[in-house]
């Protein structure tokens, strides 16, 4: 019954002399911290779930002078909030990632990229960058971080967008391939990896690979940090082991009467009360970057929809058709659904433009509008229009 | 005029002259003042040897570099469905009331603007705003007007 157990995991805040793990890990060979990556089966914690050993295996067997590993720090999807209060506890441990990613890819630089409603954090986070330089001076490591503030895009949390944006540029996402392994930030191979991901090669590199492959399932291996909010008498930020039911989730979390739950932000999926038994947390039902909103029969599922299109519509950086017409078009007809001036049928249309733009969108924005948008709308029609 | 000359030049000798300086020069513009001026555009395209079209267009992708002016204290309160859930319309209107003006606006002694902006990373302590950098969160119509006075007699 592995799958309906609710295990609390401290891997992420646990406190630990990161120095340590540094003097033992920079001392190995670029491969050997790949394989141990690689053999953990860990997969990024930033949404997209990309193996992060392959992520840095790509990277490193590019012929480049100059590369770089970028510290995502954007924190942008709604209802997630667990990459500050890493940030805030363990900078060091993020940092001692980035440090381990160097030598693994062979970068000298490393960026971070934060957002801007987390400024009131530069401070700390420069204190500890001067103690971190300090650090690899005196290991004789030649490595040097950067910061970079985002500025109130969420666009700029998609890879692409946030090296345009730290090029000094409008953030918006380019063409894929070539992927960021080969062409990255300012044109260089580049291994972008989410705050949280950074901090797990950390503690696999303290543990061995062996300790996080044991936790999880087969497709999510590991513990993963959740954000949770709405109606819950449990609001914040707990690190669980994958692989649980939402039904164990919110018997854990929910006030009772929980009808539905949105997991992994506006871009995610939302769950009604009849499938909580059969899904999955995790890769292998509904992934999450850590957004876990608990809805309970009070609240109009209309509302939440509105406000994810309302979100979408204005978060879309307008450089590709289906995306910037296609989240407006699915605002302005829901509104005419509510109104009664279009009748039931006209949402199936809205559901087949989600899914073109699921194709036709030139990044992750507008190709997962349509997650949240049909999920709401096939399991809440009548909430829809009426 | 002369100031922002000034401002302009250190803030290019602090963070470089190249593309990517940018960003970070707009950023200790915005710093200074809530929000970015034309001529101060202007100026860092000099700096820069870039065109002004292209500060611009950078600057207008970026809804926290405001080219409109703003007053001294930018409240952005989160209008994401967390915080709407834990009555952030209360402490919205109780802002709106004690300032007199709606969303979007500006108070007549440029002190305060008021804007709604997306989450903003406190969903478990909602409602929240910022003002310019720090973070209120667990708002209440009386915990806010607390909070504004403060900032009146500032
Ligand atoms: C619209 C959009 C927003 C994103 N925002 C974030 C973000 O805020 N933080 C993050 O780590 N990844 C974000 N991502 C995913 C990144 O593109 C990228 O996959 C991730 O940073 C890789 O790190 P990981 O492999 O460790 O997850 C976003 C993607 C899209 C399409
Ligand atoms: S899908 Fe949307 S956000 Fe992405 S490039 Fe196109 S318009 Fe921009």
């Amino acid at each position: 019954m592995k799958s309906s157990a609710l295990k609390r995991v401290d891997l992420i805040f646990e406190s630990v002399n990161v120095r340590e793990i540094l003097d033992k890990t920079l001392k190995r060979k670029p491969e050997e911290i790949i394989q141990d990556v690689l053999d953990s089966g860990l997969r990024g914690r930033g949404g997209a779930g990309f193996p992060t050993g392959m992520k840095w295996k790509y990277t490193a067997a590019e012929k480049n002078a100059v590369k770089y590993i970028v510290c995502n720090a954007d924190e942008g999807e709604p209802g997630t909030f667990k990459d500050r209060q890493i940030l805030d506890e363990v900078p060091r441990k993020v940092f001692g990632g980035m440090a381990i990613a160097s030598k693994a890819i062979g970068a000298k630089i490393g960026y971070v990229y934060l957002r801007g409603e987390y400024k009131f954090l530069v401070p700390k986070l420069q204190e500890e960058m001067e103690i971190f330089h300090a650090m690899m001076k005196e290991m004789k490591h030649d490595f040097r971080l950067e910061l970079r503030l985002g500025s109130g895009a969420y666009i700029c949390g998609e890879e692409s967008a946030l090296f345009e944006s730290i090029e000094g540029k409008r953030g918006e996402p380019r063409n894929k391939p070539p992927y960021p392994t080969t062409s990255g930030l300012f044109g260089k191979p580049t291994s972008i990896n989410n705050v949280e991901t950074l901090v797990y090669t950390v503690m696999i590199c303290k543990y061995g690979a062996d300790y996080f492959h044991k936790l999880g399932t087969t497709d999510s291996r590991g513990s993963k940090v959740f954000s949770v909010s709405g109606d819950t008498p449990k609001a914040g930020i707990y690190e669980l082991e994958l692989g649980m039911t939402v039904e164990r989730f919110v018997e854990e979390f929910g006030d009772g009467d929980t009808k539905a739950v949105q997991v992994g932000g506006a871009s995610g999926f939302c769950v009604p009360r009849k499938k909580f038994r059969d899904t999955i947390i995790g890769f292998e039902g509904v992934p999450t970057g850590g957004s876990m909103k608990l809805f309970n029969s009070s609240r109009s599922m209309y509302n939440v929809l509105h406000n994810y299109l309302d979100f979408f519509t204005e978060e879309s950086c307008g450089q590709c058709t289906p995306c910037r017409v296609g989240c407006q078009q699915l605002l302005l007809g829901v509104e005419a659904v509510k109104r009664g001036e279009r009748n039931s049928r006209y949402l199936d249309e809205l559901v087949k433009l989600a899914g073109t733009m699921k194709i036709a969108s030139k990044c992750g924005l507008g190709q997962s509008v349509g997650n949240a948008f049909k999920s709401i709308v096939e399991n809440f029609k009548e909430e829809i229009i009426y | 005029m002369l100031e922002q000359v000034n401002l302009v030049k250190e803030l290019a000798d602090k963070h470089g002259r190249r593309r990517d300086s940018l960003i970070p020069i707009l950023q200790g513009l915005m710093e200074e003042k809530n929000y970015l001026t034309d001529e101060a555009m202007v100026l860092v395209a000099k700096e820069l040897d870039i065109s002004a079209a292209d500060v611009y267009g950078t600057a207008s992708f970026y809804t926290f570099m405001d080219t409109d002016v703003r007053g001294k204290y930018v409240i952005r309160i989160c209008k994401t469905i967390s915080c709407s859930m834990k009555g952030k319309i209360e402490v919205l209107h109780t802002i709106e009331e004690t300032l007199k003006i709606k969303v979007g606006e500006t108070t007549s002694d440029k002190k305060f603007s008021l804007l709604e902006t997306n989450c903003i990373g406190w969903c478990h302590k909602a409602p929240a705003m910022l003002i310019n950098d720090t973070p209120y969160t667990e708002l209440t119509p009386q915990k806010v007007t607390e909070i504004l006075q403060e900032y009146m007699k500032m």
